[in-house]
């Protein structure tokens, strides 16, 4: 597979939320604001990159039997870094995200890349696979995050979006939004994949009726 | 705090699954049945509270006086991914009846994110050892429960007429919205 193939698989057509559904937990919990759902992005973005090269670099020596608790260590140095980085850098981020920065160690995605892709991967494509992942896992990231700030504060990134007149939808960044927005917005990436299918469907059904 | 107000707060005012997102791949993943639902809700309950005991000893006994907090995240995450599989080898020793009904949710544990979630809470919040056990059991059964709830409710779902894009997993979502909905009727308890 070409790079650019591979980097455009992991930002729409394999996107890690809409289409693969992983990654849930850090998804619906840090995404209460855009900020912060752009920081965790970023965060695991990081982790991945780094972990996919290290994984892909050291594939021909890990023992099958244990290449799982070996991707475990391998991960959870980079998710280590990352949170050393954030607590000496940006201190607010990293209390706003709490939790969640070290339970990236869990994120299912980082894993799935690391089974399915980096350990079968030469170094290039794995990390060209963690960026199209990461920056995948990212936008989604981001367009929930906004969703949910705009309605639940009125803001965008901080700054005010809404008129003062806006009453803020408080339930959209609580809990129950998160999981309903999520739940909607999965349905909208369905159809609109569907009505694509359902028209390339269409117009082969039409040149085969021409030829 | 009291035990029993830590008991009722992580059964249903701070609920692991509803209002602090935790074990989300578990909840949608294996909640279609209710049988299944509660066969991994017994498991989980299981390796949180051992993880539980075992992690607080070594932050006490180790990390701390070792001064080296900074390792926690990859001495925890090993720690839990050893012993489910050592509770996986016993109970396939010991008693294979538990074993041939849990067995096949062990090894999804290692990546259910409440295990190393109530693990590293436990010591933000400075537990003692008593309060860390209690936390732990009452962190297993409000997942039980919501995978229980949640399994109950998809069992009827089958039946219902779904639109097509939001048939699985979007509606399963929207479900667990409106029951973390219900959730947020307990805040103020505590």
């Amino acid at each position: 597979m070409k790079l650019s193939e591979t980097f455009r698989n992991g930002l729409i057509k394999e996107n890690p939320i809409f289409v693969q559904l992983v990654g849930m937990c850090s998804t619906l919990a840090v995404t209460t604001s855009a900020k912060n759902g752009l920081a965790m992005g970023l965060a695991v973005t990081g982790v991945l990159v780094g972990s996919n090269l290290v994984i892909s670099l050291i594939r021909n020596v890990i023992p099958d039997k244990i290449r799982i608790p070996s991707f475990i260590v391998v991960i959870a140095t980079f998710v280590t870094l990352i949170e050393m980085l954030m607590k000496a850098y940006t201190p607010a981020l990293y209390s706003a995200l709490g939790l969640f920065i070290p339970l990236i160690v869990v994120n299912c995605l980082i894993f799935a890349r690391a089974e399915s892709f980096a350990s079968k991967n030469k170094p290039i494509p794995a990390i060209v696979d963690g960026l199209g992942m990461g920056l995948g896992f990212t936008l989604a990231l981001v367009i929930l995050a906004s969703i949910r700030e705009l309605l639940g504060a009125g803001t965008l990134f901080d700054h005010q979006i809404m008129s003062a007149s806006y009453q803020p939808a408080l339930i959209a960044i609580m809990p129950p939004g998160a999981f309903i927005i999520l739940g909607i917005l999965i349905g909208i990436f369905n159809k609109v994949r569907m009505n694509n299918e359902e028209k390339k469907a269409a117009e082969e059904t039409k040149s085969a009726v021409e030829a | 705090m009291s035990l029993f107000t830590i008991l009722i707060s992580t059964i249903f005012v701070n609920n692991f699954v509803f209002a602090r997102f935790l074990g989300i791949c578990p909840f949608l993943g294996v909640s279609k049945k209710t049988d299944t639902a509660f066969g991994m809700g017994v498991a989980v309950t299981f390796v949180i509270t051992l993880s539980s005991i075992i992690t607080y000893f070594i932050q006490k006994g180790i990390l701390d006086t070792l001064n080296l907090g900074y390792l926690q995240t990859i001495v925890f995450i090993l720690v839990i991914a050893t012993l489910v599989q050592f509770v996986e080898m016993v109970m396939k020793k010991t008693s294979p009846t538990l074993y041939n009904a849990l067995g096949v949710y062990l090894p999804l544990i290692t990546t259910n994110c409440v295990v190393l979630g109530v693990a590293i809470l436990n010591i933000q919040e400075g537990y003692n050892l008593i309060q860390t056990i209690v936390n732990a059991i009452g962190a297993s059964i409000g997942f039980t429960l919501a995978l229980v709830l949640m399994a109950g409710i998809r069992e009827q779902l089958e039946l219902a007429d779904v639109p097509k894009s939001l048939e699985g997993f979007p509606i399963t979502l929207i479900t667990s919205g409106l029951m973390a909905i219900a959730f947020l009727g307990f805040s103020g308890l505590v």
